[in-house]
């Protein structure tokens, strides 16, 4: 649905220029919301200004639905936004127009017959919620009702896109996920292509279903939200991770003393993805094997709607019983590291 | 002009139970309607310009929506020298003009040329600061829509900035008013002119007194009623 081909720009300022995009390639699917990340400062406002033209590609190109944006004339471009929706973190919305109104003005500037307008205004009131505030200044709705009025607004012309500037950034945890879960009924119903930026983690669990990582103006990973979260590839993105899931096991855990005297011990680390996690497999291997198991550390997750998580099992017995027990384990699809091996 | 002597001339004051009443209020209403009449219409005028010379000095600034730097530059260069001119000055230099536009330079019609020319750049100027305080992420999500030039100055620049605007229409009424009482010493009429001859001419302070008045009041009347609807345009979106 949207293509970008080595796209480059460069800030021209007074004293220096400033690279905020450097050779960035990605290939957005129909249907799908597609997350970027990346720390301030990255370029990820850069990028998604570039895909509606806000702001001018020094160099590469940029396809939407098979129209080349970056090639367009004033007025193809203008008709060519009308079909890509925006939303934004301070929202932007119209203090001098109703929420009725602000949802009004893209159909105004598309030229829309008034009737069809506000039957469609209506429909959208419906859409996000908000049909008892109609007649109500931005001024005085809530940060996460303001949202509502932004996507509705965005929503209006039908676009074949929508792109998402930290629209979740302004607001607080328990308003993030309404708005999320908005927008992913949105994806669902319409089969709308998501195209959002966010700095944070959580964002990118909740609702994406693959992700970009941008560090210095370049994307250094993009997968599978899934795999990026269970398997990040670059610091940049394991770092991101672990603000949000404690994939790492605490130092200290696998400094903890064992008794050299007793029985042999192995600290392992288990980590489950999906279906495993909901199966107790764990107590059928200490049925199964006349082994010990003392547990550590444990936390699950959950990405979109699989969980994963990592246990950290101090396990004793005799050495060919612990053998046999992690064979086990794998063969039921768990990955397992030895963190140490008495 | 409101010199001692003229305040110390009391016997022209105790004299005014001799004065003809229904004169005095003749003179002072209709000098009062001239007045009235000058200032609306010039201000009516100098916004007819100078609202969209204001217009085009923002959008045409670096990076606005219809960016053109060297027309920026020379609209400024010319407003600026304008602005510079003082009044009394300029009064005279639109003689000529006057003379070309009504047939004449006396009387409020003609004073009407250098008041709607005066007010212009300084109306351009005010109305450009009213546009810039807009939240340039209004006309980014208006661009992201695929507004053209035009939605966005009708549709988001002016109503965004009424507030503004309203405040810059009272500032602007309130000087035309003493620009006006200036023209009116040079034949330009209204009050300025009857202050002038019955007042400081012929030593007539209750005249001037009244003229003074006359003025306060409209000024205040003006800046309450530009305040009003500015504070209403705002309350609204509260
Ligand atoms: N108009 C501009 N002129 C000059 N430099 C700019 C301009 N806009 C952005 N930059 C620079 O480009 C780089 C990328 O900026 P960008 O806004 O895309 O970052 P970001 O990833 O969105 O950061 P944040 O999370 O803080 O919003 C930064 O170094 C920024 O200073
Ligand atoms: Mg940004």
């Amino acid at each position: 649905m949207i293509q970008i081909e080595h796209l480059t720009k460069i800030f021209e300022t007074p004293s220096h220029q400033v690279l905020a995009l450097d050779d960035v390639t990605l290939s957005i699917n129909k249907g799908e919301i597609f997350g970027i990340i990346g720390l301030s400062g990255a370029g990820k406002s850069t990028l998604i200004r570039c895909i509606n033209m806000l702001e001018k590609p020094t160099q590469g190109s940029i396809y939407v639905d098979g129209q080349q944006i970056t090639s367009l004339d004033k007025r193809d471009l203008r008709c060519a936004r009308q079909k890509i929706g925006m939303i934004f973190q301070h929202f932007n919305l119209l203090s001098s127009r109703t929420v009725f109104d602000n949802i009004l003005f893209p159909l105004e500037i598309a030229g829309v017959p008034s009737a069809q307008a506000k039957s469609r205004v209506n429909e959208l009131l419906d859409l996000v919620g908000l049909t008892d505030k109609a007649g109500v200044y931005p001024g005085q709705l809530s940060g996460g009702q303001k949202q509502r009025v932004g996507i509705a607004r965005a929503l209006a012309n039908n676009p074949k896109v929508l792109l998402s500037d930290e629209a979740t950034s302004a607001l607080d945890p328990q308003t993030t996920s309404s708005i999320l879960k908005l927008l992913k009924d949105i994806n669902r119903q319409l089969n709308l292509t998501i195209l959002l930026i966010t700095h944070d983690m959580n964002v990118i669990k909740q609702v994406c279903d693959r992700v970009a990582v941008i560090d210095n103006s370049r994307i250094v990973e993009i997968g599978d939200v899934l795999s990026v979260f269970t398997n990040p590839a670059t610091p940049t993105s394991h770092s991101f991770i672990n603000a949000v899931v404690k994939n790492d096991i605490p130092e200290d855990l696998t400094l903890a003393k064992i008794d050299p005297q007793r029985h042999p011990t192995r600290l392992i680390r288990v980590s489950f993805i999906g279906s495993s996690a909901g199966q107790p497999i764990i107590s059928s291997m200490i049925r199964r094997y006349d082994i010990d198991v003392n547990i550590l550390y444990g936390n699950i997750d959950r990405v979109k709607d699989t969980p994963f998580g990592n246990l950290v099992l101090e396990l004793i017995g005799e050495a060919s019983l612990l053998d046999e027990a992690m064979a086990y384990l794998r063969e039921r699809g768990l990955e397992i590291e030895v963190l140490k091996n008495v | 002009m409101f010199d001692a002597i003229a305040l110390l001339n009391l016997p022209s004051l105790v004299g005014a139970a001799s004065v003809d009443f229904s004169w005095l209020i003749e003179k002072v209403s209709l000098a009062t309607w001239e007045t009235i009449y000058m200032v609306i219409i010039s201000t009516a005028l100098a916004y007819v310009m100078g609202l969209p010379l204001g217009v085009i000095l923002v959008i045409t600034e670096k990076g606005h929506i219809l960016e053109n730097i060297p027309l920026n530059s020379i609209l400024g260069v010319i407003v600026n020298v304008f602005r510079s001119i003082p009044f009394i000055i300029f009064l005279i230099l639109v003689i000529p003009l006057t003379k070309l536009i009504v047939g004449g330079f006396i009387g409020t019609v003609a004073s009407m040329v250098p008041l709607t020319l005066a007010a212009v750049p300084f109306v351009a100027r005010l109305v450009e600061t009213s546009l810039k305080e807009i939240d340039w992420g209004l006309i980014e999500a208006a661009l992201s829509m695929g507004a053209n030039a035009w939605q966005i100055i009708t549709k988001v620049l002016l109503p965004e900035a009424s507030p503004s605007l309203i405040l810059g229409v009272a500032i602007t009424t309130i000087n035309l008013v003493s620009y006006s009482a200036m023209a009116g010493i040079v034949g330009g009429g209204g009050l300025g002119t009857l202050a002038y001859y019955y007042g400081y001419q012929r030593y007539q302070t209750l005249i001037l007194l009244i003229t003074v008045v006359i003025l306060v009041i409209m000024v205040q009347g003006v800046q309450v009623l530009g305040d009003t609807l500015a504070a209403r345009a705002v309350n609204r979106r509260r």
